[in-house]
């Protein structure tokens, strides 16, 4: 489409109070648009106002500036084939300006520094809406709706079974030659109805019947993944009989330098005798998207050497004893560990979560049903029965025969014809010692992740997802508010992979992880992007002719959705991809860009500023501000009518990973003498909503610093910040303070040049 | 009014983080979706929150995230202020019929604040529970969406009504507007109600009410968040009192068969986050605990952890049995160490009761055709198409939150297929 501007100047909410808006039109019209203005764009009057010009001048493209983009989307949005652009001269400017102190005149006149910042929002908004294009969705030529659930546990069982449910068809892999997992040797499941007291008759049966009679579901047993490859909408899989070799396994990622130390004959290829990551098996089948329910394994309680297990006979794990009171009857008198123990310590065994208590409170009703004088010692640090579950501790609370307290367990002894249970720390006042049949101890439950990639990707990245240790070895990636997030789009994993849960959460669980993989392949059938940019029409385009190979946009991609070729040209995957721009970032030779969001679009935003070379009280500092948490932030600043320093530009950025450091660049070869980033934290307990970008351009910020040094330009004029949503009242303190520094500095002496 | 959208709609009842996600989820397949809430904006009990646990990141960064997803999504029709007055027919065609309260403010708001400039009258601020003053024509909050201003009509003197509209240049203010009755026809509806902090005026032995240093945790939250009554300092309600010495309640309320017999769920992280609070403010303060078992399972454990290495808290397996008003303004704790059998008097200058949760949508649901349990929480039935989510389905995390409302979606939207 031929793009025909028209500009669009509000004077309400007080920005016509304190700017010129004939200098503000004038600063429209030198960038090459006549900008109207109107005392109220986002009203009725104002937006037939926008609408009848539209019609009258055949205008496709607007660029408004008025409030933030965060608000009045729907008064200004004028359909799918309308480009929009704000330049927000609201919450930015007209409401950072001082105001007078309180029984003091208002200054006459503009404020000159605070008109500059107004122009420059509005040569920025012009020339952003100049560079836009209409995205056009990625469309896959074919699509598969199918959906792949690999493991036949309760959570794999669930997630199949629902997406059933909503017409979808689903192949189910289990590597065994059984469904049902581990609630196969279960005698009694957990209550699930209120009053919660009773336990329950497993329902694991039940529900493997309903999987094999449902036509829309393929179970394969003794089968498992050797390798998934290609992409959401598009994934090729490759199944092998469990336990067998393939070529077709998932290869392990080889690094640039390993793979020189191959061809050198100094290492082996981890890799030899796999076909390539590229290479797509003919004979494989396609799936939209995968749900993971690889579940668990019992955790090796070996290493508690005073408990005892592997080396007393009758100390068991809990998983051997409900085999056992599955078999059989269990013994009369039982002793339930909760916690190693020692003085020190009151922690859980480890990968327990809360499943464990509960857990010891049915075994405990085993030892009371099987035996009429039978008793069932529960001895705890803490016993973790949150929520509903809590109804079932009371239950048993009351049930004679069953004593539980809190207890240090110190030891584990064999005597004559049992075992001695040494505890301190009790509820009894006193140390304890108990004389029992049988000690079961609290083992964990080990995701399957920890120790396997699992999931088997064909990535360049590799088979596996990535940086786990920090959530324990658990598949996350964003831990609080979207649980099913990974780092790897169209995976979705749900039950014990992701933490301990109960039958009831694995249930809820592998329902949600099934509406992830629905609502996945139908937004690649849309050709939009799932979550966070949940429905961007862009993605990112490749001008591949002047690709370097020099892989960092393939190795830095925090989802994996680049592969490469053999030469190392990135193959893109846009289904796989979150419109991060994290690959834009990364790129040297600036050849990735979206059709509303690219290189030469902030570049040029860069160069649109304003700054004077002869005045040394007007520094221009650019800030690139992160558009999730840092750009609202300053929103709310605004709203608050916080002064911010006039000497900044503020340019929203999809992530601070898309930063590309041309704009560092660009910014000072016109001759601003700062660049800050303000993005999100970083870190363990990272709040990048793409996971890498935040730490990433802080990375690239210092080596871009090193080479300004290079060039004998301060690197302290290069800076990065963590800003999170609710810094809004400190943001102006975080910014004067580096604009001091910038003074302290003095100007950019390229100024001018 | 009527609305229409396309067969297998959703309704969500509640727009907390909960109903938000089930509304998105669901929306994001491409099934149309009306989410009401009773309050003037979206983001629920969360929206009130200064800090998630364990991260201690900022809930409003989730949220601005959600709401970004509704503004950008065609298929979430949002309506504030709004309750269900009824419900009629079954699955695959509920009709429902719906009441918005009047807001006496209209679309025209662009939020500019002059209104509350204007406004000579003042309300206790429900949002910080009353511990401060509001203009009567408010923003419940910074993040609030929809970001536009509500009026408390009843609370305003007509001369501060004549001033309100007069400041306003867009004619957003309307005086006379009426509540709204309209219906909607739905293939399902997800019951996100929420819980509501148990009321802690119900537990004598806590004494809440009779001292100002005794303050609830969600109380503590807002006076920690930075937008909150005291913009972020911990000071004793009363006399402003930089305090010296905290003491936190656990199951205040929950796990009592007086109460709440259930345990909920998120309160021992909770006092270890707001342990964090008040470090940052107080490094030399003490903090004592009372607690009956420290309820942190799983990734919680490494946060328990380093809190419980702070050299000055002390963590006290004990049901507190009493506190007392003391004449400095302070007040004694008094318990019984159940490990070591003492008797506990504790002087604290401030006392915060860890109160649970209260299922929100009470007595009225089962008009409404739901099924509920015992305490009040809503029992799925998919087959009926009414489904839980979230705290209204059972006491739970974010996190788990979660993923209950993400199954709702699926629940919600099968019904239509």
């Amino acid at each position: 489409m031929d793009n025909v501007y028209g500009a669009y100047l509000c004077t309400g909410c007080g920005i016509g109070d304190v700017l010129d808006i004939d200098g503000l039109k004038a600063a429209a019209s030198e960038s090459g648009m006549e900008m109207k203005d109107h005392s109220c764009l986002c009203g009725a009057d104002g937006r037939s106002f926008i609408e009848k010009d539209m019609a009258d001048n055949g205008i496709n493209t607007l660029v408004i500036c008025a409030c933030s983009p965060r608000v009045m989307q729907k008064e200004f949005n004028f359909g799918d084939q309308t480009i929009t652009i704000r330049g927000n001269l609201r919450e930015h400017v007209a409401w950072t300006a001082s105001k007078p102190a309180e029984g003091e005149e208002a200054a006459e006149g503009v404020d000159e520094f605070l008109q500059e910042m107004g122009c420059d929002y509005v040569r920025m908004a012009v020339t952003r809406a100049q560079k836009t294009t209409l995205p056009e969705p990625y469309l896959l030529e074919s699509i598969s709706r199918k959906i792949l659930v690999m493991g036949g546990g309760i959570g794999g069982l669930t997630a199949a079974r629902e997406a059933s449910k909503a017409g979808y068809q689903v192949t189910l892999v289990e590597k065994t030659g059984v469904l049902g997992g581990k609630a196969l040797n279960w005698r009694k499941m957990f209550p699930t109805r209120y009053p919660y007291a009773e336990l329950e008759t497993p329902s694991v049966g039940q529900m493997i019947a309903d999987v094999t009679s449902d036509s829309n579901i393929t179970v394969k047993t003794e089968t498992e993944v050797a390798r998934i490859s290609g992409a959401p909408g598009q994934f090729v899989v490759t199944f092998k009989t469990a336990g067998t070799k393939s070529e077709w396994d998932a290869p392990a990622k080889v690094g640039a330098d390993e793979q020189d130390r191959i061809d050198k004959g100094e290492m082996e290829d981890p890799n030899a005798g796999l076909k390539a990551y590229t290479e797509q098996n003919p004979d494989g089948e396609m799936y939209g998207a995968v749900v993971l329910a690889t579940g668990w394994s019992p955790a090796d309680v070996s290493e508690y050497e005073h408990l005892g297990y592997g080396t007393l006979k009758n100390v068991v794990t809990n998983a051997e004893f409900e085999k056992l009171a599955k078999e059989g009857k269990v013994p009369a008198n039982v002793a339930f560990i909760q916690s190693p123990g020692g003085k020190e310590d009151d922690r859980d065994f480890p990968y327990c979560n809360s499943v464990t208590s509960m857990v010891a409170l049915k075994q405990a009703q085993y030892v009371r049903d099987d035996n009429p004088d039978g008793k069932a010692y529960i001895l705890y640090q803490h016993m973790r029965t949150p929520g509903n579950t809590e109804l079932f501790y009371k239950a048993m609370q009351q049930n004679d025969g069953v004593f539980l307290t809190k207890a240090a367990v110190t030891k584990v002894e064999e005597t004559g014809n049992g075992l001695a249970v040494q505890a301190a720390d009790t509820l009894f006042g006193e140390d304890l010692t108990l004389n029992v049949d049988m000690v079961v101890l609290a083992a964990g439950m080990v995701p399957t992740t920890v120790d396997e990639p699992t999931i088997n990707l064909a990535y360049r990245q590799g088979p596996g997802f990535m940086d786990l240790d920090l959530f324990d070895g658990y598949a996350d990636s964003n831990f609080i508010c979207f649980p099913y997030e990974t780092r790897r789009t169209g995976v979705y994993t749900c039950g014990g992979v992701r933490k301990a849960e109960t039958m009831e959460e694995t249930i809820d669980d592998a329902t949600g992880a099934a509406l992830k993989a629905i609502q996945c392949i139908e937004s690649a059938n849309r050709g939009v992007a799932v979550h966070p940019r949940s429905g961007d029409q862009t993605y990112p385009d490749f001008f591949f002719t002047r690709c370097t190979q020099c892989k960092r946009c393939t190795e830095e991609c925090p989802f994996g959705a680049l592969d490469d070729d053999e030469k190392g040209t990135p193959l893109p995957n846009p289904t796989r991809c979150r419109r991060c721009g994290t690959c834009m970032g990364a790129c040297p030779e600036r050849i990735i860009g979206f059709a509303d969001y690219n290189v030469d679009m902030i570049g040029s935003m860069v160069k649109a500023i304003e700054v004077p070379d002869d005045d040394e009280d007007k520094l221009r500092v650019v800030v690139f501000v992160c558009e999730n948490d840092a750009y609202p932030a300053i929103d709310m600043s605004g709203m608050h009518r916080n002064k911010v320093n006039r000497l900044v530009r503020f340019i929203p950025v999809r992530c601070l990973g898309s930063v590309n450091m041309v704009w560092i660049k660009d910014a000072m070869s016109a001759g601003m003498d700062g660049v800050l980033l303000l993005g999100c934290k970083w870190g363990d307990d990272y709040q990048c909503h793409f996971v890498k970008g935040s730490e990433l351009a802080d990375r690239r910020m210092q080596n871009i610093g090193e080479t300004l040094g290079t060039l004998g330009l301060e690197p302290e004029r290069c800076a990065v910040k963590q800003i999170a949503i609710s810094d809004y009242d400190a943001i102006p303190a975080i910014i004067d303070e580096f604009v001091e520094e910038i003074v302290e500095l003095g100007p950019n002496p390229f100024k001018g040049f | 009014m009527s609305d229409t959208a396309g067969t297998g709609a959703v309704l969500v009842v509640g727009g907390g983080m909960s109903g938000l996600t089930a509304a998105l989820e669901a929306a994001e397949v491409g099934n149309d979706v009306y989410i009401i809430d009773k309050n003037p904006y979206f983001g629920g009990r969360v929206a009130q929150l200064n800090r998630y646990f364990p991260k201690l990141c900022p809930p409003t960064c989730g949220l601005e995230i959600n709401f970004r997803r509704i503004k950008d999504n065609r298929k979430v029709r949002t309506y504030t202020m709004t309750t269900v007055k009824s419900v009629s027919g079954g699955p695959g065609n509920y009709e429902v019929q719906l009441e918005t309260a009047p807001r006496y403010v209209n679309s025209n708001c662009t939020a500019c604040g002059a209104c509350a400039e204007a406004c000579t009258d003042e309300i206790d601020n429900a949002f910080n529970f009353g511990m401060n003053r509001t203009k009567a024509i408010y923003l419940p909050h910074e993040m609030a969406f929809p970001r536009r201003f509500v009026l408390d009509k009843d609370a305003c003197s007509s001369a501060s009504l004549e001033a309100v509209k007069a400041a306003c240049k867009y004619d957003a203010i309307d005086t006379e507007m009426q509540s709204k009755a309209f219906t909607v026809n739905v293939a399902s509806i997800v019951w996100a109600t929420g819980w509501n902090p148990y009321d802690p005026t119900k537990m004598d032995n806590l004494k809440f009410g009779s001292s100002p240093a005794i303050i609830t945790n969600m109380m503590m939250e807002r006076m920690a968040a930075p937008n909150g009554p005291t913009g972020g300092k911990i000071l004793r309600p009363g006399d402003d009192k930089e305090p010296e010495s905290f003491a936190f309640v656990q199951c205040a309320g929950s796990r009592d068969e007086n109460h709440l017999e259930f345990c909920s769920y998120v309160c021992c992280m909770a006092t270890f986050k707001q342990m964090t609070y008040i470090r940052e403010r107080y490094p030399e303060a003490m903090i004592y605990v009372f607690y009956i078992d420290l309820r942190t399972p799983g990734k919680y454990e490494h946060f328990r952890e380093k809190l419980m290495g702070d050299e000055k808290a002390q963590f006290i397996k004990g049901k507190v049995a009493d506190i007392i008003a003391e004449d400095d303004g302070g007040v004694t704790v008094v318990a019984e160490n159940a490990v070591t059998g003492a008797k506990i008097q504790q002087k604290v200058d401030m006392c915060i009761l860890a109160t649970g949760m209260q299922p929100a949508l009470g007595e009225q649901g089962k008009a409404f055709g739901v099924d509920m349990d015992g305490n009040g929480f809503v029992v799925s039935d998919p087959d009926k198409g009414m489904i839980a989510a979230g705290c209204a389905k059972s006491p739970a995390d974010v996190y788990t939150c979660g993923q209950s409302s993400t199954a709702a979606a699926l629940k919600a939207i099968q019904i239509g297929r």
